[in-house]
């Protein structure tokens, strides 16, 4: 059962440090099933897309990037993947829509490109939304171009989210008409509709909780659509409540673990029981947190799922295990 | 300066070995000529938390210091009294001298002096808006101030926040100084944004001049300044084309907002000058915050060569959040395979999950010591401290000196 069925265009943003890059790539595999075609974009310059799937560094056209993750019957679909950047946005927009042949050219030697991407007040912000809104609904004037299944964005940090997609209101003080105000009205219709999710990843800590609460109000309050809570980096859960009860308490059966230890033919090492009875309370500890933290995510009435925390690091195939994961969860 | 401080860069003495020095957060906070701690690093690598940390120790060992903050998690706000924005500095409640500190300890203050800690959360809009009044007339600021590129620019342009962060700082410090001179600090902590993209505190005033000293800033004022007739013909075209595109009104809303900020410019430069200047003095150092991950060593490295580059003083890199290693001698692997043995036997087994766990740790604690490998191999010159994580969250004095004691290696 798929939880976002009707929704074409993924937004996936988090605090720094959850890994909302990482969601949002093993999101884009999961999503490019039997044929179907993926897009995932980058907005912020950082090349994380490149990285993560061990690519040259990717320039501002849109190019495959991977195989997806299969179906059960085995059939993938494809990733693509599109680094958005203001400069390249503007100039295609200015061809796109306004025919600037040599007007275009004088706009970049008089530095107005520059101007607009950098500095005047949220441009830039608007051309890399407007970059994402023509990838979603495909402009009838971008002959050849591919019409995508489904789009996913790595997205600005939740603490500037809002800002990013409410790009009416950012332009409120700059364009109160003419053709880019109507522009940027039609863009907020589609990030308002049901074919718009934005999705949090948050861990379970104190911060980031708190960050995905406020960034949910505060979306809600602009009516954007909000979609799931990816909770990621799960601590494993190897001891049962029982067990993690005692180990805060500091009341394991110490020569328990030492027999139990001896039996299964580890040498007699004290100060290797000492640690692991010190490792299994702090990780009752952190659990303990994490479950508080648990709580007040699923009280926040919007679906939630859950990615481990992987000791190793999470490298290509660790993307398409996540990938797995979120499927099996529903999310894609 | 009375100690010698580790120093990279040009100055800085290289080493071969690949064992990082180890980074000595006493000796640089106890040393009276540290006037200025930055802290910088990628989004949530516990940058705010270091630099309070940092700055309660400092306090509680005899410095008289300032902490300036961007974005503390509320209840660390609340518990160092910092819950109102309002930027100005306010001492912070139940501070106390470290043993051997204080009254007849070290660092000499006479009875009945408390420590000093203040702390502040920047206010980036106020702070900008303070800039534009010191610098203008009355009536040219009320301009500035109304304008609707102002408006943005001093509440969204990226780069903004980390220029008056670095503003905000050079105020202080403008006040702060040896009290012989009657100034109210000598230790000034400062936690940076964190930046879209890596030392934009550094980009920020650059990027600020050029702008307002571009090509494009200069076509607009032209017709104001008189003989420009030569570029009358380009401008033609390109008030045209913005004029399709964004409609009249803009073009008077900027034209009126660069030569309002024309007025003020100098004051501007000057001032981004002078905080440059402060941030490459000996009295700075700049401690790089990143946790161990991949992402967060890769963008501590690119801040390390940025900061050489531009000549500021780096003192350490600090890694938070390291996974503790475990003690006793059993690997992941032979770990695993006690568990899985133990399963067998027992499928909700106690011991088998210790084991577990003992074998994740492990993993993470030997990934993370490959990273920190690494990073010390391309930066050798990097003294180094490594602070394991906690198991709990740090919202509370207590927590922080717990902090700062790892950070101090204790």
């Amino acid at each position: 059962m798929r939880d976002w069925p009707k929704v074409r265009l993924h937004i996936v943003t988090g605090k720094g440090g959850t890994g909302k890059s990482t969601v949002a790539a093993a999101l884009a595999l999961a999503l490019a099933t039997r044929g179907k075609n993926v897009l995932l974009c980058e907005v912020e310059g950082r090349q994380g897309i490149a990285r993560m799937f061990d690519v040259d560094p990717l320039p501002p056209v849109e190019r495959r990037l991977t195989t997806g993750l299969p179906a059960e019957d085995g059939t993938p679909g494809v990733v693509h993947a599109l680094h958005i950047d203001p400069e390249s946005a503007l100039l295609e927009y200015l061809s796109l829509y306004y025919k600037l042949g040599r007007a275009g050219r004088a706009l970049e030697r008089f530095g107005v490109i520059e101007f607009a991407t950098t500095i005047a007040p949220g441009v830039r912000d608007v051309l890399l939304t407007g970059k994402l809104f023509e990838a979603v609904e495909r402009n009838s004037r971008n002959k050849g171009a591919i019409q995508y299944d489904a789009v996913v964005l790595d997205a600005p940090p939740t603490g500037r989210i809002v800002q990013f997609l409410n790009v009416s209101n950012e332009l409120a003080g700059l364009a109160k008409v003419g053709p880019i105000k109507s522009q940027s009205d039609t863009m907020m219709t589609l990030f308002r509709s049901p074919r718009t999710v934005v999705h949090l990843v948050t861990v379970l800590e104190e911060m980031p909780v708190q960050e995905t609460t406020d960034g949910i109000t505060e979306l809600r309050a602009v009516n954007l659509p909000v979609g799931g809570v990816v909770v990621n980096l799960i601590r494993p859960q190897d001891l049962a409540a029982s067990d993690l009860a005692a180990a805060r308490s500091g009341s394991i059966d110490r020569a328990r673990v030492e027999a139990d230890l001896a039996a299964a033919g580890v040498r007699q090492d004290p100060e290797l029981v000492d640690g692991l009875l010190v490792e299994a309370r702090d990780h009752a500890e952190r659990r303990a947190l994490e479950d508080s933290q648990r709580t007040l995510v699923a009280d926040l009435g919007v679906p939630t799922y859950e990615l481990p925390r992987l000791p190793l690091g999470v490298d290509l195939g660790a993307l398409y295990e996540l990938a797995a994961s979120l499927r099996e969860q529903g999310i894609a | 300066m009375t100690k010698a401080r580790t120093r990279v860069g040009p100055t800085g003495t290289p080493t071969s070995d690949t064992q990082p020095l180890a980074l000595d957060i006493d000796a640089l906070i106890d040393d009276k000529a540290t006037g200025i701690i930055v802290c910088c690093g990628s989004g949530g690598v516990g940058k705010t938390t270091t630099s309070a940390a940092l700055a309660l120790r400092a306090a509680e060992r005899g410095r008289k210091v300032v902490v300036l903050t961007i974005d503390p998690a509320r209840r660390l706000a609340q518990s160092m009294g910092i819950e109102a924005l309002d930027n100005t500095p306010r001492p912070v409640a139940d501070v106390s001298w470290m043993d051997g500190f204080g009254a007849g300890g070290r660092g000499g203050p006479t009875e009945g002096v408390t420590p000093r800690l203040d702390a502040m959360m920047l206010d980036m809009k106020r702070t900008f808006d303070e800039v534009v009044e010191s610098q203008a007339s009355p009536e040219k600021a009320k301009q500035i101030l109304e304008n609707p590129f102002y408006i943005t620019l001093s509440s969204s342009f990226a780069g903004t926040q980390e220029y008056m962060a670095m503003e905000k700082l050079g105020q202080i410090h403008a006040q702060s100084g040896p009290e012989s001179t009657g100034g109210t600090y000598d230790l000034i902590i400062v936690d940076t944004p964190p930046s879209r993209s890596a030392l934009d505190f550094l980009d920020a005033p650059e990027r600020l001049s050029s702008f307002l000293d571009g090509r494009f800033i200069r076509l607009m004022l032209a017709p104001a300044r008189g003989p420009a007739r030569l570029m009358t013909a380009g401008l033609g075209l390109i008030t045209n084309a913005l004029t399709k595109i964004l409609g009249g009104q803009v073009l008077g809303d900027l034209q009126t907002f660069v030569s309002a900020l024309d007025t003020v410019f100098g004051g501007f430069r000057q001032r981004a000058q002078k905080t440059y200047a402060l941030l490459q003095d000996d009295g700075t150092a700049f401690l790089v915050v990143a946790a161990p991950e991949p992402d967060a060593l890769r963008e501590a490295a690119y801040f390390v060569e940025r900061l050489s580059e531009d000549r500021m003083p780096l003192a350490g890199l600090i890694v938070n959040r390291a996974s503790p290693a475990p003690s006793g001698q059993l690997s992941a692997d032979e770990s695993m395979t006690a568990a899985e043995r133990l399963r067998r036997d027992d499928p909700a087994s106690l011991t088998a999950g210790l084991l577990r766990l003992h074998a994740d740790q492990m993993r993470m604690v030997e990934r993370e010591s490959r990273l920190r490998t690494r990073f010390t191999a391309a930066h050798p010159q990097v003294a180094t401290g490594v602070v394991p994580a906690l198991a709990g969250d740090v919202h509370d004095l207590a927590g922080l000196r717990r902090v700062a004691q790892l950070l101090a290696g204790s």
